[in-house]
């Protein structure tokens, strides 16, 4: 059966705000899906909340809803579009609950609308655990044991059959939240009673633990006409055990025969045809005894997954869009593979080299919070390193990662180091320096269960550092010597660090004696086609096979491993960045190492470079391609902390200069500014040492801000109000950090309202974009911060100073493409606290505020358009007000308060357009998956909510004061929680899904949305009729 | 270690050295360079007769990281001429490992080289078509190589030569059976074991007899089916074969695999031809043209039949590869005759051709003895595969 032609109009879900568990792969393939259903033929409508998205940008489908991920909501665009058919299955778990629900309420049958791409009967064997082993029974295949509970009486009574330790997986739940591993009877009743509310069904799987078994993953595709291909097979570095999201994982399999990767490829032909997936992409988890071989299911994912993707960076096999294509009717044989252009899509990669993803975390943002990992995932980004051995590979991931992995352990004791063998994000580094220490594979196998080829390579890797310490001074290296040095992976920082030189001097040694790096073809069948697709990475071989063109060309810096404080929306104005000079007539080559993104997408760019953002590696290509220019600016940190070093290296960087960049950055050069220029910051100034702190603070007057110079994101940033509290901070955060940073301390202005400014500027004109007040006062990170634009409180003198600061730093700075400003508001007088020369995180939501593509403008500026030329002259007014909510994964990480503070720790972000300010506010909260009650108790907490708690029992609220009475394990008694105290009650609210505020500003807006909703209507509205 | 691996070179006919690090059996070694794709079966590719006189270069970089296994061997020893990986496992990591590669290639005198870059090697086939080549240990200079080039350029082609006597059983064997199945005799022309497994499984007695057994004493066997095995070499030089597979043509359900299929074309009076750089791989889709059925086959073939080129038009194209359009599969008119170019029996590679095996059987059960002629009119499996 070809191309359906009784559908027209498809549906498609996205996966919301940005969360732990599900991310900006999701932005990949609901990106890659809209492409192939459009070029197919088909109208694409598309829902999401999350507006720091490629997918959500109005050119993506032909009509895009910007709106809650709820029922609700989703029915009333049905409503208006009357679309053929949803396509629910590349939008994460999200949207596969979703479309669930559509289902079960009978929303899609009443409007006639088909489920594409999955079944509901095949979702429901999938996910439900019951089921899908009733279902692997079936076919002969082993799970687990386990059984589906609904009470914690029935869970203790099967444990006692399975034994500990045992595994508590919730019914329903993304990234495995809510379930975890239990040693013993007091974790086990602790995890399963919080998997049972975390589960949208109540339910959980206790399952025997496999703990210690080799970890597989296979990618599945199936079409109409029964043919399955495996797209990719994944072996987890740690065995069973850590959450696959968390483990490193290295594709292909290392560590199977072909009669066992054979077996798990029939055990998943076997399963998507049991459980009934028609078409589309599957993932398949695996565990295997590595004793004797058994093979136990774990589960499947019915649909397009953070696996898939990386499966697809990893081949070369484009599987949403495949995915895609296939819900509507095609056959796998009647697609072609891009790659080789003659072969059809029906066929399994074949790669020839090895890669390996690594997870980035965030603990350090979660001080106190455990750091061992289960079976609930909570890193917030990974990256992915191409090399032609698993060394190459991993080293080249290690430093993509951007964090000092191996330095991390290499100071520690031998008894600190074995302390560090549980899963946890430091095991990697310990197992190396142990390795290096002289400790076996064969000790640490047993200690860790990691698979010994795997312990045995990294011990390569320390045995090639132990023989390249002993050769005599680099300059005598032989070529040979320098190409196996190259070849495991060692960069010439590592090199230089290892034999005490300079990382310059080392790399113009090794251009001398083993010249540069060749690069090689990703192509899905190791270079048995001819390949035409440029998706490239760098290797120390014989053969350079990807010849530069002769065109002009730009080289797009991405923006990295997905952390906290740089996500999606850096790699949305990248992405922007290629798209703009593309059709401006350059060519676009782009280079990044994160696998989670559209940027990454082999068909975004022209040449895609799969390489770590380092120096040496971004050199390398710019060394190769001789662009003409380079774009640093709006991939975030990542590529603004290489422009000096390119700078001096003579690389051409557009946009604003280096220079400029680097004096926006440092404190006293900025001050200097602002002071010449007249603008008012708050008091402040630099120690040195933890003395100087205190006299400085004293000089200002407490409450005063204090952080370390260049750390980023609001690390270690805080607040302090007295001596004492300045003592305990120098004390625990400040003495913890390396290299002894100096301390900036600035005057906290309380009770003032904080505001970001983004503006263009093309080095004559400067244009503001758009003025954000936030709803949380100054003392929150702007990050964290919702806020909302055009701006509700600013009367029209303080956005005209605003606007007039705002160009008279630009211009002052030397700014060529986007600038955000960060500025506080007291009392009518404005203070500017930062300005970065380059594109901040709401770039994106601002630019589907005011319908413009700032990104893309700024690419444009940096290639020497002006402002004029662009149409961009002046502020726009937009009609509507847009307001950016953001989530933070506070339940992932038990015991820590959900407060926020100067400290950024959100992961995503929602928005919510509404004619009025406080619908707006409502439907930002809904799409950020918060939803506020209309009636019940409304409980509040603290000092200063008279006025609020009378307007609540206006609408009809019971209002009650204080802490919940009674045992700290009850359910809430209230529906909404306003908790100023910062109490423990908030956790209470977090763990039960009950709205809370923290802050009197929120609160506020809470209340006047809940207010607004009674009377408002909200509507739904492409971005496309704007 | 790192920087005391002892030297090896690659030599090909057209004057192309690669330097990399010896492995495997120390020495020196010559044949027609051929690359595989599969990223798993190293020791089944190893140990297929089908490489007789090749020396094969693994795509994927990292071998023998699972070690070698007794149940993996696809025959009594390796029959690759020489092995070309970028990077060989000195760990093996796997309960099924009897021993690792290193010791495996010593033991049966494999020589291979490492550290080459296979990506580079394996464009220069796909590019410049199959090459003779020599891996030599040791360290070499200008006139060594000149020497060893001047050795691939003279060694003799494979094209034309019948390679099937060095790798044919010698003599005739039964497997044991324990059940009442069907008789099916096995033409060896160096047979991977697993067809023979996948026959019994599949409900077969199978005795395994030499390529230059004749049609009477096939028949004196009183088979129910009969088998054309997988083998090396150019299908044009065994005319023997061509002969019996001609005679018994018609009188027995015959099912051919890869050589025994290029032989089935050739009997019938059909041509074949050379692949640039043949098909090696574990990951070929195949199109079943009656059902419409997409394979993923496993593939080791340098030759292929033209099927226009068989008079009479007595075989139809059951099978067709999705890459390249080539001939993967046939049937006869008339007979329940049909064979396969690639290996339905896998090892290494997917299972999807399995069912081909239970046809085969099917119709040996369907079957009701050999008559001394051609039963006219009867069980042409076109249609049915």
């Amino acid at each position: 059966m070809p191309r359906r032609d009784d559908i027209h109009k498809i549906l498609i879900l996205g996966s919301g705000p940005i969360v732990i568990g599900q991310a900006a792969e999701f932005d990949y393939s609901g990106t890659q899906a809209c492409k192939a259903l459009r070029s197919a033929g088909y109208e694409v409508v598309l829902i999401n909340s999350n507006p720091a998205t490629i997918m959500t940008d109005p050119e993506v489908a032909d009509r895009t809803y910007i709106e809650p991920l709820t029922p609700e909501f989703v029915e009333k665009v049905i409503a208006a579009e009357k679309p053929d058919a949803l396509l629910p299955t590349l939008g994460g778990q999200t949207a596969l609950n979703l479309a669930m629900a559509l289902w079960e309420a009978g929303t899609l049958q009443k409007h006639g609308v088909e489920l594409i791409g999955a079944n509901h009967e095949a979702i429901q064997k999938g996910e439900d655990r019951q089921r899908f082993q009733q279902a692997m029974a079936k076919i002969g295949i082993k799970t687990p044991a386990g059984k589906m509970v609904g009470t914690l009486d029935e869970a203790l009574e099967f444990v006692q059959t399975i034994g500990y330790p045992a595994i508590i997986r919730p019914s329903y739940t993304l990234g495995g939240t809510g379930g975890g591993v239990a040693y013993d009877e007091a974790q086990f009743r602790q995890v399963v009673r919080q998997g049972l509310h975390d589960s949208p069904v109540h339910t959980v799987l206790v399952e025997q633990s496999v703990l210690g078994w080799k970890e597989y993953e296979l990618e599945v595709m199936r079409d109409h006409n029964d043919t399955v291909v495996i797209i990719c097979s994944i072996e987890n570095v740690d065995p069973m055990g850590v959450h696959t999201g968390d483990s490193i994982t290295v594709a292909p399999a290392q560590t199977l025969s072909d009669k066992e990767y054979q077996r798990l490829r029939d055990y998943s032909i076997a399963i998507i045809r049991e459980i009934g997936v028609d078409t589309g992409g599957s993932n398949i988890q695996f565990a295997v005894n590595p004793a004797n071989g058994d093979v136990i299911v774990i589960e499947m994912n019915p649909r397009v997954s953070r696996s898939s993707a990386l499966a697809s960076k990893a081949t070369g096999y484009p599987i949403a869009k495949i995915a895609a294509l296939l819900a509507v009717g095609y056959h796998l044989d009647e697609l072609p593979n891009d790659i080789t252009k003659e072969t059809k899509a029906a066929f399994e990669p074949t790669i020839d080299y090895v890669v390996t993803k690594i997870p980035r975390f965030a603990f350090e943002k979660f001080p106190g919070a455990s750091r061992e990992l289960g079976t609930q995932m909570r890193s917030v980004g990974e990256v992915m390193a191409i090399g032609r051995t698993f060394k190459e590979s991993l080293q080249k991931a290690l430093r993509s990662l951007e964090l000092d992995v191996r330095g991390a352990t290499s100071d520690m004791n031998l008894a600190q180091l074995e302390a560090l063998l549980y899963p946890n994000p430091f095991r990697l580094g310990a197992v190396i320096e142990l390795l290096r220490r002289g400790k076996s594979v064969q000790v640490l196998h047993e200690k860790t269960r990691i698979d010994p080829w795997f312990l045995a390579q990294l011990k390569e890797i320390v045995d090639g550092e132990t023989e390249l310490r002993r050769l005599p001074e680099p300059q005598r290296w032989s070529w040979e010597q320098w190409r196996e040095i190259k070849r495991l992976g060692y960069s010439d920082a590592e090199l230089a660090r290892l034999r005490g030189l300079d990382a310059a001097e080392v790399r113009s040694l090794r251009l001398e004696h083993a010249g540069a790096p060749v690069y090689k073809t990703v192509d899905t069948c190791a270079a048995e086609f001819e390949a035409y697709t440029p998706y490239h990475y760098s290797t120390y071989e014989w053969e350079d096979e990807v010849a530069p063109s002769q065109k002009d060309k730009v080289l797009i810096l991405g923006s990295g491993p997905n952390r906290i404080g740089q996500g999606v929306e850096f790699d949305y104005a990248t992405v922007h960045a290629v798209w703009a000079l593309r059709d401006a007539g350059y060519e676009t080559i782009m280079a990044n190492s994160n696998p989670e993104t559209v940027s990454t997408d082999y068909d975004t760019a022209d040449r895609l470079y799969f390489e770590p953002l380092t120096y040496e590696d971004v050199l390398n290509i710019v060394e190769h391609e001789k662009p003409k220019g380079v774009i640093v600016q709006l991939g975030g940190q990542t590529p603004l902390k290489l422009a000096r070093p390119l700078d001096d290296a003579g690389v051409p960087i557009w946009g604003t200069p280096a220079a400029a960049i680097h004096a926006a950055e440092d404190r006293d050069t900025f001050h200097a500014l602002c002071t010449r220029l007249g603008i008012p910051q708050p008091q402040g100034g630099v120690a040195t040492a933890p003395a100087d702190a205190k006299r400085l603070a004293q000089q200002i007057g407490y409450p005063v801000m204090v952080r370390p110079s260049y750390v980023l994101g609001g690390r270690a940033m805080k607040v302090v109000h007295d001596d004492a509290e300045l003592d305990g901070y120098l004390h625990e955060v400040y003495a913890e950090l390396p290299d002894n940073p100096s301390i900036l301390v600035d005057d906290f202005i309380e009770g003032a309202i904080e505001v970001d400014v983004d503006a263009l500027s093309d080095g004559d004109t400067t244009v503001v974009a758009g003025i954000m007040e936030h709803i949380e006062g100054a003392g929150i990170h702007s990050g964290d911060s919702a806020c909302i634009t055009p701006p509700v409180t600013l009367s029209d003198d303080v956005i005209a100073t605003l606007q007039a600061y705002s160009v008279q730093l630009a211009d002052a700075i030397g700014v060529r493409g986007l600038i955000n400003i960060q500025y506080v508001i007291k009392d009518g007088e404005v203070f500017v606290i930062e300005a970065n020369p380059r594109a901040s995180r709401t770039v994106p939501y601002l630019s589907k505020a005011i319908g413009h593509p700032l990104a893309k403008y700024a690419a444009l500026i940096a290639a020497g358009r002006s402002l004029a030329e662009l149409g961009f002259t002046e502020m726009p007014h937009p009609k509507l007000y847009s307001v950016k909510e953001v989530v933070l994964p506070f339940l992932k990480f038990r015991d820590i308060l959900p407060v926020l503070g100067p400290e950024m720790r959100s992961t995503g972000e929602s928005m919510g357009i509404s004619h009025d300010p406080a619908l707006a506010y409502l439907k930002a909260e809904l799409g950020a998956g918060v939803a506020l009650p209309s009636e019940g108790t409304a409980r509040l907490i603290g000092d200063g909510l008279e006025a609020l708690g009378e307007r609540l029992a206006e609408q009809g609220f019971e209002v009650v004061r204080g802490a919940q009475p009674g045992d700290a394990e009850d359910g809430p008694d209230y529906a909404l929680l306003i908790d100023v105290a910062h109490t423990r009650e908030l956790r209470r609210a977090l763990e039960n899904g009950v709205p809370y505020a923290t802050t009197l500003q929120a609160a506020t807006w809470m209340v006047a949305a809940m207010a607004a909703a009674r009377s408002g209507e909200l509507e739904v509205r492409a971005l496309q009729d704007a | 270690m790192l920087f005391s691996k002892p030297p090896a070179v690659l030599a090909l006919e057209d004057g192309t050295v690669y330097y990399g690090y010896a492995f495997g059996f120390p020495g020196r070694t010559i044949g027609e360079v051929v690359f595989n794709t599969s990223m798993t079966g190293y020791q089944e590719i190893l140990t297929d007769p089908s490489y007789k006189g090749q020396i094969v270069t693994m795509t994927y970089p990292h071998i023998g990281n699972y070690g070698v296994s007794v149940y993996d061997m696809e025959s009594n020893r390796p029959y690759a001429q020489g092995f070309i990986v970028r990077e060989f496992s000195r760990t093996a990591s796997n309960h099924r490992a009897n021993q690792d590669l290193q010791s495996f290639m010593e033991q049966h005198r494999i020589v291979g080289i490492e550290g080459i870059d296979t990506r580079a090697l394996t464009r220069r086939l796909r590019t410049g078509g199959v090459v003779k080549g020599v891996i030599h240990h040791g360290e070499v200079d200008d006139d060594l190589e000149a020497e060893l080039v001047r050795l691939a350029r003279e060694h003799p082609d494979i094209d034309g030569r019948d390679m099937t006597p060095e790798v044919t059983t010698p003599l005739p064997y039964a497997r044991p059976s324990f059940n009442e199945h069907p008789r099916v005799v096995v033409m060896d022309f160096g047979i991977k074991h697993s067809i023979v497994y996948k026959l019994e499984q599949a409900g077969a007695e199978v005795i395994v007899v030499p390529a230059q057994t004749t049609p009477a004493q096939i028949m004196a066997l009183d088979p129910y089916g009969l088998v054309l095995s997988n083998g090396p070499g150019d299908p044009d030089g065994p005319k023997y074969a061509h002969d019996t597979v001609w005679q018994l043509l018609g009188l027995l359900p015959t099912y051919g695999i890869c050589l025994g299929h290029q032989l089935l074309g050739l009997a019938v009076g059909g041509r074949t031809f050379k692949l640039r750089y043949g098909h090696h791989g574990a990951n070929t889709p195949v199109k079943n043209v009656v059902t419409g059925a997409v394979e993923i086959t496993s593939q080791n073939h340098n030759y292929a039949v033209d099927i226009d080129s068989i008079p009479g038009r007595q075989f139809v194209a059951t099978h067709i590869n999705l890459n390249d359009g080539t001939l993967e599969g046939m049937a006869h008119q008339r007979y329940p005759v049909f064979s396969v170019q690639y290996h339905p029996e896998a090892s290494p590679g997917p299972h999807d051709a399995d069912y081909l095996f239970r046809r085969f059987i099917e119709e040996v059960n369907a079957f009701e003895g050999a008559t001394a002629l051609p039963a006219a009119g009867t069980g042409s499996l076109i249609g049915t595969l």
